[in-house]
């Protein structure tokens, strides 16, 4: 029971940190809600599966070209999208949800409505714990933990990391350093939606595709990024582990009603904002302070 | 008084084109059923104002008073479901069960207020983005001899006995619900005080709150009218479909009034109403078609692409274009005009 509990949240909590990641990135440096994010996780995720399964080219191939292409269109859609419109915060957030449903309509019209399956990239499975965990996902673990490490030396040790900090501390004094806001901007939506790309491939061979696999993820994510304080790399990872336990919980202690885990997630987070306004570690400045 | 009509209109709507626009629309609305008797339209026409009704009431908690709700369909389903429990388990009629499921939901705006008072905007619209989808899934939970479970409550008494008794009926009621709030929202007004504090609410709380307003109750007011006009716009919507599911709570339907508000232009009750009556009658004409399959991909598409070149919405973008705000006296005047009409000031 402990086990599973366990062994259960440390196999969610890797994939909503990768995904919570992102999305906490690009609104703590450029106050963009981005909605289409999971939509971006769904898009890499129909990409590994058309290129392995429909053009049979090699899994590793697939899975560069899929996150690659995701972190560029990020960069794309920022570029010719959200930049013009960056001020006008409803529109921001009006044109990803527009976005994101028509990355939905796109995979229905071009997939079908029929969920697709993808070959893990390892097969075996063995025991942890007393549990059976396939050896994806175990692979899934390693590679988020490591992305995450990356993560951190880039923006805590590289040129490009100081001036995403930069950025997000304080754009207009960035601006006068001698950073372009929008340039930065446009790297961070590229990493961001480049770490949804990298969740997807690690989890479409493990749960398929389908047109609508983007809703439910990007329930959790907001909760997750809210729950952490909206902007917070560390938030969002230990809000990320709280949720998959919330789920992980739901799902051991009433399997027959395991589809109310939304619902417990979201409850998890009124409280939490009823408690805590701001989230666990986000931070108001002090204009934003009431 | 009529003449008095008549010289209001002489003088305040046909020298303004916004103005004369929005009264040729209201005359249209008026004698559509002459026009056409087809129910298919008629009933087309009542889902177009109902939701017009819903998107106005976001606008107006959202838009003015910046208070930016991303889960307004529980208010819609709030209402919807209040009329539907009252109609099935006590068999009331309309005439009692819609006021009655307004009141409901506007007692649900004033709840959802409490926790929402203390948080900033991107908190503030996350949890309400929470409740609806917290209630959907709950319902579904429900037994069914309570709520209806997965399908649903049907088959409610209808508003009137014919189908254009309905129509005006439901008209009037939009019309009405949305010069209510167009006045409560007019920031010049001289009688009504709360249009000045939304504004002043949204744009700077703690100078609103330096001057003495309350901006406390005025928040918990804004989310009481928004919930009120929104459980209106629920309650007629279970009564035109004679149904009502846990569906109406979805995050859709949320995020749909949200497109048609900002494609119309937010904070401008007619541009919520230009959204609504231009964006919905697309969906459904492009159903018909031969590219029916691709209407909701047109329709986002045509979204973005919009909001990229006139990002203040449709709405405003045409105003701005056809009217011209004299510098002096604030009076509006047709774009072509070189003098204000008023006060004879150059213009530009």
């Amino acid at each position: 029971m402990i086990e599973q509990l366990i062994v259960l949240t440390v196999l969610r909590g890797c994939l909503y940190s990768l995904l919570a990641l992102g999305m906490s990135l690009i609104y703590g440096v450029g106050r963009i809600v981005n909605l289409a994010h999971t939509a971006f996780f769904m898009l890499a995720a129909f990409g590994l599966y058309y290129f392995t399964v429909r053009l049979g080219w090699p899994i590793s191939a697939s899975i560069v070209v899929a996150v690659v292409g995701v972190a560029a269109l990020g960069l794309l859609v920022y570029r010719y999208l959200l930049d013009r419109i960056r001020q006008h915060g409803a529109a921001v957030l009006i044109v990803t949800v527009a976005l994101a449903m028509a990355i939905q309509e796109l995979m229905l019209k071009g997939f079908g409505s029929l969920p697709g399956s993808i070959d893990p990239v390892l097969q075996g499975r063995r025991e942890i714990l007393g549990i059976i965990v396939y050896d994806q996902q175990l692979l899934t673990v390693g590679i988020a933990a490591a992305v995450i490490v990356i993560l951190w030396l880039v923006l805590s040790k590289t040129k490009l990391g100081i001036s995403i900090r930069a950025t997000a501390d304080d754009p207009e004094v960035a601006s006068l350093m001698g950073i372009s806001v929008s340039r930065t901007l446009m790297v961070t939506m590229g990493i961001g939606t480049g770490l949804a790309g990298v969740a997807a491939v690690l989890v479409a061979p493990l749960q398929g595709v389908i047109y609508y696999m983007w809703l439910a993820p990007l329930t959790m994510v907001l909760v997750i990024v809210v729950l952490g304080g909206l902007g917070s790399i560390k938030g969002s990872i230990i809000g990320a582990f709280i949720i998959a336990l919330v789920e992980a919980l739901v799902f051991t202690l009433i399997p027959t009603m395991a589809y109310l885990y939304t619902v417990a997630a979201l409850a998890v987070m009124v409280v939490m904002l009823v408690v805590k306004p701001a989230g666990l570690f986000g931070t108001l400045f002090e204009e934003e302070r009431l | 008084m009529l003449r008095r009509l008549l010289k209001d209109f002489r003088f305040g709507v046909l020298p303004v084109p916004g103005r004369l626009l929005a009264v040729i629309f209201f005359v249209f609305l008026l004698i559509i059923p002459v026009i056409t008797g087809a129910r298919y339209t008629l009933h087309l026409f009542n889902l177009i104002a109902i939701f017009a009704m819903f998107a106005v009431s976001w606008d107006l908690l959202s838009g003015y008073t910046g208070q930016v709700n991303f889960g307004h369909a529980l208010f819609f389903g709030a209402g919807g479901y209040a009329t539907a429990l009252l109609s099935h388990h006590l068999g009331w009629q309309p005439w009692a069960t819609v006021p009655l499921a307004a009141v409901i939901a506007a007692l649900v705006g004033t709840l959802t207020s409490l926790p929402a008072l203390r948080l900033r905007p991107p908190y503030l619209s996350l949890l309400t983005l929470a409740f609806p989808l917290i209630l959907e899934q709950v319902l579904k939970a429900v037994p069914k001899e309570i709520a209806g479970g997965h399908y649903g409550l049907r088959g409610f008494a209808p508003l009137a006995t014919s189908p254009v008794g309905e129509y005006y009926l439901i008209s009037i009621v939009m019309t009405v619900s949305i010069l209510i709030m167009w006045k409560l929202t007019d920031a010049g007004s001289k009688n009504i005080r709360t249009g000045l504090i939304f504004h002043a609410i949204r744009e700077d709380e703690i100078a609103a709150r330096a001057t003495g307003i309350n901006t406390i109750r005025y928040k918990i007011l804004a989310f009481a009218i928004g919930g009120f006009f929104a459980g209106l716009a629920g309650a007629l919507y279970a009564h035109v479909f004679s149904a009502v599911g846990p569906s109406v709570f979805s995050m859709v339907n949320s995020f749909t009034i949200i497109i048609y508000v900002v494609f119309g232009g937010i904070v401008s009750i007619y541009g919520a109403v230009v959204g609504v009556y231009t964006l919905y009658p697309l969906v459904e004409l492009l159903r018909g078609s031969a590219i029916a399959g691709y209407r909701f991909l047109i329709m986002t598409g045509l979204v973005i692409l919009v909001l990229l070149f006139m990002p203040e919405g449709v709405a405003v973008w045409i105003r701005d274009k056809i009217e011209r705000e004299c510098p002096r006296c604030k009076l509006s005047n047709v774009a072509w005009r070189k003098q204000c009409r008023a006060c004879s000031a150059p213009l530009r």
